[in-house]
């Protein structure tokens, strides 16, 4: 297999402030700051070592510590942020990046569904469209498609809620135990989507800081970036959310399928394929997203997801254990973005083998993923403890 | 039984732009516009400057029949602000002409919902000035 660079980048540190439904206190600033520093800690530097930033508070971060000039990216969080400060380390723009955000204040007024989840659109506004109801017209396609069952849904959310539940640093920690019939029996926000089946919202910071794997030497457990991809589909919450919309590049590439092409390319760049990944750490805004995903990603044909999540594969200790810390449904949500990067810290603590609970025993690859049908993206990125 | 009717209540401001004044023209006389590309005949809408299929860019306005079917719905019983009252029922219509609308469903019971049934889309006029098209079950 030709070298791919991005093996030759590290994660060395990573941190989550503590996550909490309201961080007295804390502004956006302040808790991004946190987590900054909570990272570089995790990765045994000083601000001075670090030559990158990405982040809507990185340029605060360079200023605070007078680092500067350093690389800085104005990359959307998530995904797509490690993957830049990756290639930037692996082309020479930067030897070490850091990527911090955090989000405490902006939504305590409950009345309303959060704010980063109202589109203003003039197509989507007049209807009181939110995330929610995007992603339930996808899931209710499926649903006519395939025989999919809120079911099937509700044991995806109750196995994540069940792995918050035991999750000390939860915000919703001790607040189960779940079954699916609880799911169902909660309140109705979109059908076919309960309240249970749905992300909460939250405050909270992360961060994590990558280097060249020559640097991290003597590190305790770097780990590797092996693969990576992002599809998008152009922007959500104005065009409708049509499962089979797309195709022109691809037959089967298509919004239900969103994620599809990045896993292919994540997965060829590791050299593996779905069946060698030991934890799933799937971004899970809504319990379908997570159905949708074993199927896009060629965990399971195309309409098997709901009988795969039901065959024993995704709760601690089967052979694919989905987001183990509770994830938005549970860990948190700490914004439009915060917890996007979430799912790849949750990655490293697996490979790192410190996760305080849900540990995977031996776990070498991990799948991290961001975005979902609803908002027509889906971003990849596989971790490994190794290159293979 | 729980009826679905238009909404009664202000609507979050929109801002029309310069691909989709004629869209927002249209409904105000009560009419579906969507637009055509006038090289390979394909339907385009929301409003754009080229044709999503063969990147023309002569896309001309046309009428839609008003007439299509269910392709997708929910339900939503939490709203996305207080000025919105539930229970109401987003859904994209696929129409006769083969193009795709985000609207909400009225007229009719929430049990009465399901994919591919025959709507009509009728036109609803809101105290801000602004025609909305929604749909009805034929």
């Amino acid at each position: 297999m030709q070298h791919n660079r991005l093996h030759d980048v590290v994660i060395t540190g990573v941190h989550n402030t503590r996550q909490a439904k309201v961080l007295e206190g804390h502004d956006s600033r302040s808790i991004s700051l946190a987590a900054a520093h909570g990272a570089l800690a995790d990765a045994g530097l000083d601000p001075i070592d670090i030559d990158g930033v990405v982040g809507p508070f990185g340029n605060d971060f360079i200023h605070q510590h007078r680092i500067g000039p350093v690389w800085r990216s104005l990359s959307p969080l998530g995904i797509p942020a490690v993957l830049e400060a990756a290639m930037a380390i692996a082309c020479g723009l930067a030897t070490t990046v850091l990527i911090a955000t955090g989000e405490a204040g902006s939504h305590r007024q409950r009345s309303s569904t959060a704010p980063w989840t109202r589109p203003t659109n003039e197509f989507v506004a007049p209807y009181g469209m939110f995330t929610a109801a995007e992603f339930a017209l996808m899931a209710r396609r499926h649903m006519h498609l395939f025989g999919t069952t809120p079911e099937s849904m509700a044991h995806v959310a109750a196995v994540i809620r069940n792995n918050g539940h035991v999750h000390p640093d939860a915000v919703f920690h001790g607040r189960g135990p779940f079954t699916a019939a609880d799911v169902l029996e909660s309140r109705m926000v979109a059908d076919p989507f309960h309240l249970l089946d749905c992300a909460m919202t939250s405050e909270g910071g992360t961060a994590m800081v990558l280097t060249s794997a020559d640097r991290a030497n003597g590190s305790a457990k770097p780990v590797r970036i092996l693969g990576g991809g992002t599809d998008h589909f152009g922007p959500a919450y104005q065009n409708p959310p049509v499962w089979e919309s797309g195709g022109r590049r691809r037959p089967d590439l298509t919004a239900g399928t969103v994620g599809r092409r990045a896993s292919e390319l994540a997965f060829a760049a590791a050299g593996i394929g779905p069946a060698d990944v030991d934890v799933c750490e799937f971004y899970d805004p809504f319990s379908f997203e997570i159905i949708r995903q074993f199927e896009a990603f060629g965990f399971c044909g195309e309409g098997e997801g709901g009988d795969f999540v039901l065959s024993g594969s995704i709760e601690p200790g089967g052979l694919f254990p989905i987001t183990t810390d509770g994830g938005t449904m549970s860990f948190s949500h700490g914004g439009a973005a915060v917890q996007l990067l979430q799912r790849v810290i949750r990655g490293v603590q697996q490979l790192r083998g410190t996760c305080s609970s849900m540990q995977v025993d031996g776990a070498e690859i991990a799948m991290c993923t961001g975005g979902g049908s609803g908002a027509m993206f889906t971003d990849v990125i596989v971790l490994g403890t190794d290159v293979p | 039984m729980t009826r679905l009717h238009a909404q009664p209540g202000p609507i979050t401001a929109i801002a029309a732009s310069i691909f989709s004044e004629p869209y927002w023209e249209g409904c105000a006389r009560g009419e579906l516009r969507f637009q055509r590309c006038s090289s390979c005949s394909c339907p385009v809408h929301t409003p754009a400057a080229v044709c999503s299929v063969c990147g023309a860019d002569t896309l001309v306005w046309e009428s839609s029949s008003g007439t299509g079917v269910i392709h997708s719905y929910t339900v939503v019983w939490r709203p996305v602000n207080q000025d919105f009252q539930v229970p109401y029922a987003p859904a994209i219509i696929e129409l006769s002409e083969g193009w795709f609308l985000l609207t909400c469903i009225i007229d009719c019971e929430t049990e009465e919902l399901s994919i591919g049934a025959a709507v009509t889309i009728t036109f609803h006029a809101t105290p801000e000035g602004v025609t909305l098209p929604y749909a009805r079950p034929t």
